[in-house]
């Protein structure tokens, strides 16, 4: 035992300076753009920004050709397993060791502040796609954090404040027990009042929950107009069951706050039919969403959510900004991506500001009944389009990084 | 936080219930397991997503519907089961107890990864019966029929198979059989059969829990390993292999859990485990566990 430990030991202090070693050994510019991306390969995220972020990168690469400054664009994966450590680890590796010049995908709050910490350091880029808390862009912003697709603001503004102003004054949050829900319930209880709502009141139900009915118990009793779930995925897709089974929906608005394409296909139409949510991309928007969405359809197996189609615009806008710009060292080619506007598929109206949001318009949807579907992927009637300003909030003057 | 409302505890107490039905369900078949064979199943959990799974695709492909699922789901799931012991836990059956949950840890991964890979990660949804839409409102809460449902069956389930162990001849001969191999089998009565029909039907047990479990939870691939370490939980708390003990200590700790979620919701998922601890340190055999 005494001398399995010493191999552990030995083995560990061998690992160290060897990661040393190659912190010293950094590369500066080499020339050559690599792109890692880093998602959540068989977790509960797995269907959003899984496999589907990586062959969305691939995707992207391809159609710029495969060669950015004359050499072939290197893409490397790997799973976060959702975990913060297990990600900046890999991470570490990448940009210190490998060459990495920029780290997108990036499901999980917890898992893109990781890494986005390990990239400030080494000084590269953190292209955020999947994480909605607005933190990257405020309390925890830096010069090198790119944020697309959506963020809890937007959420917030597109489903929450049309329902407040419509009447719906009183609303009581079932919320997921982490960073993201606790960020959620706070962004819109600050929307709720701000328009003369009030909460009566608020749960923190642990991320997992499989049982909501209890919840809902309390929901039920405490006299609200909404119920809003501040949670996603498979919580969402129970919340909503347990609800409807316990009669709340009769009673009571529920409002799923985060929901992306693959939940809203596994709700129930009869249940979830006429409700309302904020997506900052749907497959069925027009022609050019249409097309794209086939391609990567056909690659994947199923229709991209709004992080997909985050990613291979993220990617895009970075190889032409690396092109542009005649480099893939990040602060100049950041620069370049802030000074010229996305233009592709998924974004409109768009902008990279200073401090790293990307703000483009959102769309506020309503998922269809049973009868107005065509077929399993036709799932959202668009309501209207949410201009980017109104959505996200404006930049604050310590995270402006022109 | 300390208001209570009556009414409101009352339907906390029933949604506790019925919870704990299913732990009742899930640890009854690890302690018939455990019990009587001294396999530390730890693919019960997948067994039991795998039965969601089969009723969901039962119903999309076959048109087989809920009450046919309920029947045929834990046959199935029970010969998956019968599979598993005859072809992968047999040959190490006299090995230390380490490795059969080394063994069933790994096949729930498999398992788990395998219908990942297949059906992605966002769950399925499987609709409740016609016949038990709809609910009834009692005076302190809306019940809706199939979580009675739920009770009902559960706790029919549980009783006949505990009747069934404990109080027929039956169930002796499968006591003796695993307590003393050779002299049942001297007695001309094939004990390796025994052993396996046992594990089957400890597996179906989970099969069964799984299909009731489709149309109230998202039939998804973690839904297993979300509530294994809970269930295994209860089985330490009931006492490692006590039939009546896991039922009982299952619909308590829905209980106890349901009670949680009222007063202090963020320790729903840890109350469990501290019941477990607490337990173990006064009476670490459980609380209808035999003092070894």
């Amino acid at each position: 035992m005494k001398n399995l430990n010493k191999t552990i030991v030995s083995s560990m202090v061998a690992g160290i300076m060897a990661a040393s070693l190659s912190t010293a050994a950094v590369a500066e510019s080499d020339g050559k753009v690599k792109l890692g991306i880093l998602a959540d390969m068989g977790g509960v995220y797995a269907d959003i920004c899984g496999r589907g972020c990586v062959t969305a990168a691939e995707m992207a690469i391809e159609d710029f050709g495969g060669k950015a400054l004359g050499q072939p664009i290197e893409l490397v994966t790997a799973d976060s397993q959702l975990k913060p450590d297990i990600a900046s680890s890999i991470a570490r590796q990448w940009v210190e060791a490998d060459g990495v010049d920029a780290i997108g995908g990036l499901v999980s709050s917890a898992v893109s502040g990781a890494v986005s910490k390990v990239n400030l350091n080494a000084k590269k880029l953190t292209m955020i796609s999947g994480s909605a808390s607005n933190t990257f862009t405020t309390k925890s912003c830096n010069p090198f954090n790119v944020h697309w697709t959506y963020n809890v603001v937007a959420l917030a503004n597109g489903t929450v404040k049309p329902m407040v102003q419509a009447g719906k004054k009183k609303w009581f949050f079932i919320t997921a027990d982490y960073s993201f829900g606790h960020a959620l319930e706070g962004v819109a209880s600050k929307v709720i009042n701000e328009n003369g709502g009030e909460v009566v009141g608020s749960i923190r139900a642990p991320l997992g929950t499989t049982d909501f009915s209890s919840y809902v118990l309390q929901a039920q009793a405490s006299g609200a107009d909404v119920v809003a779930l501040a949670n996603a995925g498979n919580d969402t897709v129970n919340a909503l069951k347990t609800a409807t089974e316990f009669g709340l929906t009769e009673m009571m608005d529920v409002a799923g706050l985060l929901v992306f394409t693959q939940n809203a296909q596994a709700m129930d139409p009869s249940v979830a039919g006429g409700m309302r949510l904020t997506t900052g991309f749907y497959w069925d928007m027009d022609d050019k969403a249409r097309d794209w969405s086939q391609r990567f359809q056909e690659r994947h197996g199923s229709i991209p959510s709004m992080i997909h189609a985050g990613v291979y615009s993220a990617t895009t806008h970075y190889l032409k900004s690396v092109e542009a710009s005649g480099t893939e060292e990040a602060e100049v080619v950041i620069k370049k991506m802030k000074a010229t506007k996305p233009e592709d598929f998924f974004s409109r109206n768009a902008e990279l500001r200073a401090d790293g949001r990307m703000v483009h318009d959102m769309l506020s949807v309503e998922i269809k009944k049973a009868g107005e579907r065509k077929d399993k992927n036709d799932i959202y009637k668009v309501i209207k389009v949410i201009p980017g300003n109104e959505a996200f909030s404006p930049m604050l003057p310590q995270c402006n990084f022109s | 936080m300390f208001d209570i409302n009556l009414f409101g505890l009352f339907g906390q107490l029933l949604v506790g219930l019925i919870n704990g039905s299913f732990y009742a369900l899930l640890s009854l078949g690890l302690a018939i397991i455990f019990g009587l064979l001294k396999i530390i199943n730890f693919a019960q959990g997948a067994l039991y997503m795998l039965g969601a799974f089969i009723a969901f695709l039962a119903l999309e492909y076959l048109g087989i519907n809920y009450w046919a699922a309920l029947i045929i789901v834990p046959i199935t799931v029970g010969l998956v089961g019968i599979m598993m012991e005859r072809f992968l836990i047999r040959p190490i059956a006299n090995e230390d107890h380490l490795y059969s949950l080394l063994l069933t840890f790994g096949l729930a991964l498999i398992i788990q990864g395998a219908f990942t890979h297949m059906f992605g990660s966002s769950g399925l949804s499987y609709a409740i019966p016609e016949e038990l839409k709809g609910g009834n409102r009692l005076p302190f809460m809306y019940l809706p029929n199939y979580r009675a449902w739920i009770i009902v069956a559960s706790v029919l389930v549980c009783f006949g198979t505990w009747y069934m162990i404990e109080k027929t001849k039956l169930g002796a001969y499968l006591r003796a059989g695993t307590e003393n191999p050779q002299l049942m089998q001297a007695f001309g009565i094939n004990v390796p059969l025994i052993v396996t029909l046992t594990f089957g039907f400890g597996v179906a047990l989970a099969g069964f829990a799984g299909v009731m479990a489709a149309p109230v939870y998202s039939v998804s691939p973690d839904m297993g390993s979300n509530i294994l370490i809970v269930v295994f939980a209860i089985v330490v708390i009931g006492g490692m292999g006590s039939i009546g003990g896991s039922i009982l200590t299952g619909l308590g700790m829905g209980v106890v859990e349901g009670l949680t979620k009222y007063f202090y919701p963020e320790a729903s998922t840890t109350v469990i485990f501290l019941v477990m601890v607490i337990v173990l340190l006064l009476k670490p055999a459980g609380l209808f566990g035999k003092e070894a």
